[in-house]
């Protein structure tokens, strides 16, 4: 074997050339960190807006709550069921909710409006959805006009600190709260009172209901016994499905856009990395021919240059980490396209993905190293000598 | 001329890295070019829409709909020379998971306001008449399999239940951002099927004079200020940028990230060319002491240079402006109308020069002055 101490002499030796094959396989692991980043942050926010244990109700056929509607006899008939659980008062945790979408304008651009998501919930709803709390403020109350505002809403748009009054519908509503529903997309909705939405919006009919399942594993059951009630037509989710499915449409394409442009930077990167080799081997034919004439067998000339590729493609993914590392956190925004409503979402830099990026880079540094070591390795001692 | 052969000899000297620095100048470039094209369109989106047509929509929100009833009192309005109405659809066809926009309008008045649907006078004779018929854009064609004619059925997600309709005719767009996979059919079947509940999900206003637009959309909103469903009325320009911006900065994040790497491949790109030139530090010195002047060899390394970065900008800009609309390239339906434009090709061609300096012009300018002397003591 030759020592590694070799390789990283020679790279050393060589800083402007090694500087800037690793700035670019470092940028492309930056940038297939980044947009899986973003990618998984916008999946994890929808992920976490479900609940295993909660189950939603639509109407038959309705993919969105958006598109769904619910009358008060369904309601009642949910409320009756055996399948949901009840609160320590006897009373039974379900919220029949209100579900529209206002437009906003932004905080920094006012001519840039987002379409929120107004949700009108029961008393119950805080207890339903065990996630929310409140984090300033006090829930609003009901029968006056109060609403409560997500935490991620509040930097973004105007008129949402508490005691403010926010217009909409055709009626001020003073913000009485701001909640927190740890990262989910809960937290870039606006709740009031389901009763005093219900006339301002779209009439006596709720869009949705969410219950707390009593039986946290008895979901067919529920779901089969609810959808064969033949006194309503109903589709029943399990709230973390309906979520995650909701997330599917804008996440297969953020993921896919991931992949294909780091595809086709890798492949560019790659060919960097072959020529750069192709380079040092050149320039470095006396050096081999003197190894191989001390006896080193060609099988350790050809391992010790692709480590030296590899080694060079670590330096890069390391980099690549270290740029991409700042990124955690950012919010940023985009429509949902499923539900056609602004979610807010940080970019999500897990140690997964990091070790993803590092092994993304030692594959590419392996790659356009193998030919550059395989010639090395066949060089003919006598005329590298030369 | 007669130094092309010195030029193409240099080049095919290492054929493997040739090929390599040139497809990965290709690739990079063409990079740039989708990328690019991608903000490109989604501005071009936004900058839709007829001078002449404002939009109406219920200023609750886009979800809301309005009376149909409001339609008599905006076409008698001064300045209104058109006027028609649309509602959103959202049905789904087969397992639903290819998405494509469909709604209902008042179809005599909508094709009239929208010039840009164009399809031939039988068919929209025939969608005229057919209370239940359709039309529909020529890429739900092979993307359904569907053929004209044909019944087809969507399930409605907003408005329950199965609806039938016969594809009357196929249109095609003469705005790519009007959208080539839309289904449209008639209101007034749509409104019968839900009870009569006469609403309009948004009313398009056809006006006589563009300067009139701020004056008339005051009166519109004016004239509903006061009642159930106030409206809110902005250009069709404004409509549609509402729309591109919903995306937020997600497809600036993606576009910018990825053309700063671009530039980094380049960079790797210009290094390993540079490696290449230093090797030839002896020859070069050779072709001195035959006689050739520095000025030639200067534009001999510069030529070279040239030649990579000019085959790989052919290959990669071409290669984007020729592939995206052999393979029909929408962007899964969000970005319509998707095209590479001349301007991005002459920015990708900046480059390449760019390219081809930065690459070039260090060796160049090092062959230019080196001393034979020195240099020809490292040959043998």
């Amino acid at each position: 074997m030759i020592p590694i101490v070799y390789n990283v002499r020679s790279v050393v030796r060589r800083p402007v050339s090694t500087a800037l094959t690793a700035l670019g396989v470092g940028l492309v692991v930056a940038v297939f960190i980044g947009m899986l980043a973003l990618a998984n942050g916008f999946r994890a926010a929808l992920a976490k807006t479900g609940s295993n244990t909660n189950v939603l109700i639509l109407r038959k056929g309705a993919d969105s709550e958006l598109s769904s509607g619910l009358g008060r006899d369904v309601v009642s008939i949910i409320s009756a069921s055996p399948q949901v659980a009840t609160a320590a008062d006897k009373r039974p945790l379900v919220s029949p909710e209100v579900y529209v979408l206002i437009p906003l304008a932004k905080s920094f651009d006012t001519t840039q409006v987002a379409n929120v998501v107004v949700r009108g919930v029961s008393d119950q709803a805080w207890d339903v959805r065990s996630n929310i709390k409140v984090t300033e403020g006090q829930r609003f109350t009901s029968g006056r006009p109060e609403v409560c505002v997500g935490t991620r809403l509040v930097q973004r748009f105007p008129h949402t600190g508490i005691g403010q009054t926010l217009h909409f519908a055709g009626r001020d509503w003073t913000v009485a709260c701001h909640f927190s529903a740890a990262g989910s997309a809960f937290e870039s909705e606006i709740w009031g009172e389901n009763e005093q939405f219900m006339p301002v919006f779209r009439g006596d009919v709720f869009q949705s209901i969410t219950f707390r399942l009593n039986d946290p594993h008895a979901f067919e059951d529920a779901q089969r016994a609810l959808q064969d009630d033949k006194r309503m037509t109903v589709d029943v989710h399990r709230e973390s499905e309906f979520y995650a499915q909701q997330s599917q449409l804008l996440g297969n394409i953020l993921s896919f856009l991931a992949v294909v442009i780091t595809g086709i930077m890798a492949v560019g990167a790659v060919f960097g990395a072959i020529n750069t080799m192709y380079a040092a081997i050149a320039s470095r034919a006396p050096e081999i021919g003197v190894l191989l004439t001390l006896g080193f067998r060609p099988a350790s000339v050809l391992l010790s240059f692709l480590a030296e590729s590899a080694f060079i493609a670590v330096i890069g993914g390391l980099l690549g980490c270290l740029f991409a590392l700042p990124l955690n956190g950012i919010v940023t925004s985009t429509t949902n396209w499923s539900s056609f409503s602004e979610i807010a979402f940080s970019f999500r830099v897990t140690p997964a993905l990091l070790l993803a990026g590092l092994i993304f880079a030692v594959v590419m540094g392996v790659v356009g190293g193998f030919f550059p070591a395989l010639r090395a390795a066949r060089l003919q001692v006598v005329q590298a000598l030369r | 001329m007669k130094y092309l052969r010195l030029v193409v000899a240099n080049l095919g000297r290492h054929k493997l890295r040739t090929i390599l620095t040139i497809a990965s100048v290709a690739l990079a470039l063409f990079l740039f070019a989708s990328l690019r094209s991608v903000t490109t369109t989604l501005a071009a989106t936004a900058q839709f829409g007829g001078a002449r047509r404002l939009v109406t929509l219920n200023a609750t929100g886009l979800v809301f709909p309005l009376p149909l009833a409001y339609g008599n009192r905006i076409k008698a309005l001064r300045g209104v020379t058109g006027l028609s109405w649309a509602n959103w659809f959202g049905g789904k066809y087969g397992d639903g998971k290819r998405f494509f926009a469909n709604f209902a309008v008042d179809a005599e008045s909508y094709l009239k306001i929208y010039p840009e649907i164009v399809l031939p006078p039988e068919q929209r004779d025939a969608f005229l008449k057919d209370r239940t018929g359709a039309i529909i854009g020529k890429r739900l064609l092979p993307q359904f399999g569907w053929k004209l004619g044909q019944n087809v059925t969507l399930q409605g997600t907003i408005f329950q239940g199965d609806w039938t309709f016969t594809v009357d005719g196929v249109y095609t767009p003469t705005d790519p951002a009007i959208g080539d996979d839309v289904l449209i059919f008639h209101h007034d079947y749509f409104d019968e099927r839900i009870g009569r509940a006469g609403i309009a999900g948004w009313y398009i206003v056809e006006i006589d004079d563009p300067a009139h637009a701020p004056a008339i959309a005051k009166s519109i909103d004016d004239m509903f200020r006061n009642s159930s469903s106030p409206t809110k009325t902005g250009t069709e320009r404004e409509f549609q940028a509402s729309f591109a911006t919903m995306w937020g900065n997600v497809s600036f994040l993606m576009s910018t990230i990825g053309l700063a790497v671009v530039f980094a491949i380049l960079l790797v790109t210009a290094n390993a060319m540079m490696m290449s030139a230093r090797e030839r530090t002896a020859e070069i010195a050779v072709l001195k002491t035959v006689g050739f002047s520095d000025r030639l060899l200067f534009g001999l390394v510069m030529v070279e240079a040239g030649a990579m970065a000019l085959s790989g900008a052919v290959l990669g800009l071409g290669g984007a402006k020729v592939l995206y609309p052999a393979i029909k390239f929408n962007g899964m339906g969000f970005l319509p109308g998707f095209a590479v434009t001349t301007s991005t090709l002459i920015i990708g061609a900046l480059v390449a020069v760019g390219l081809m300096l930065a690459s070039g012009l260090v060796p160049a300018l090092r062959a230019a002055r080196l001393p034979v002397v020195q240099a020809l003591r490292h040959v043998e």
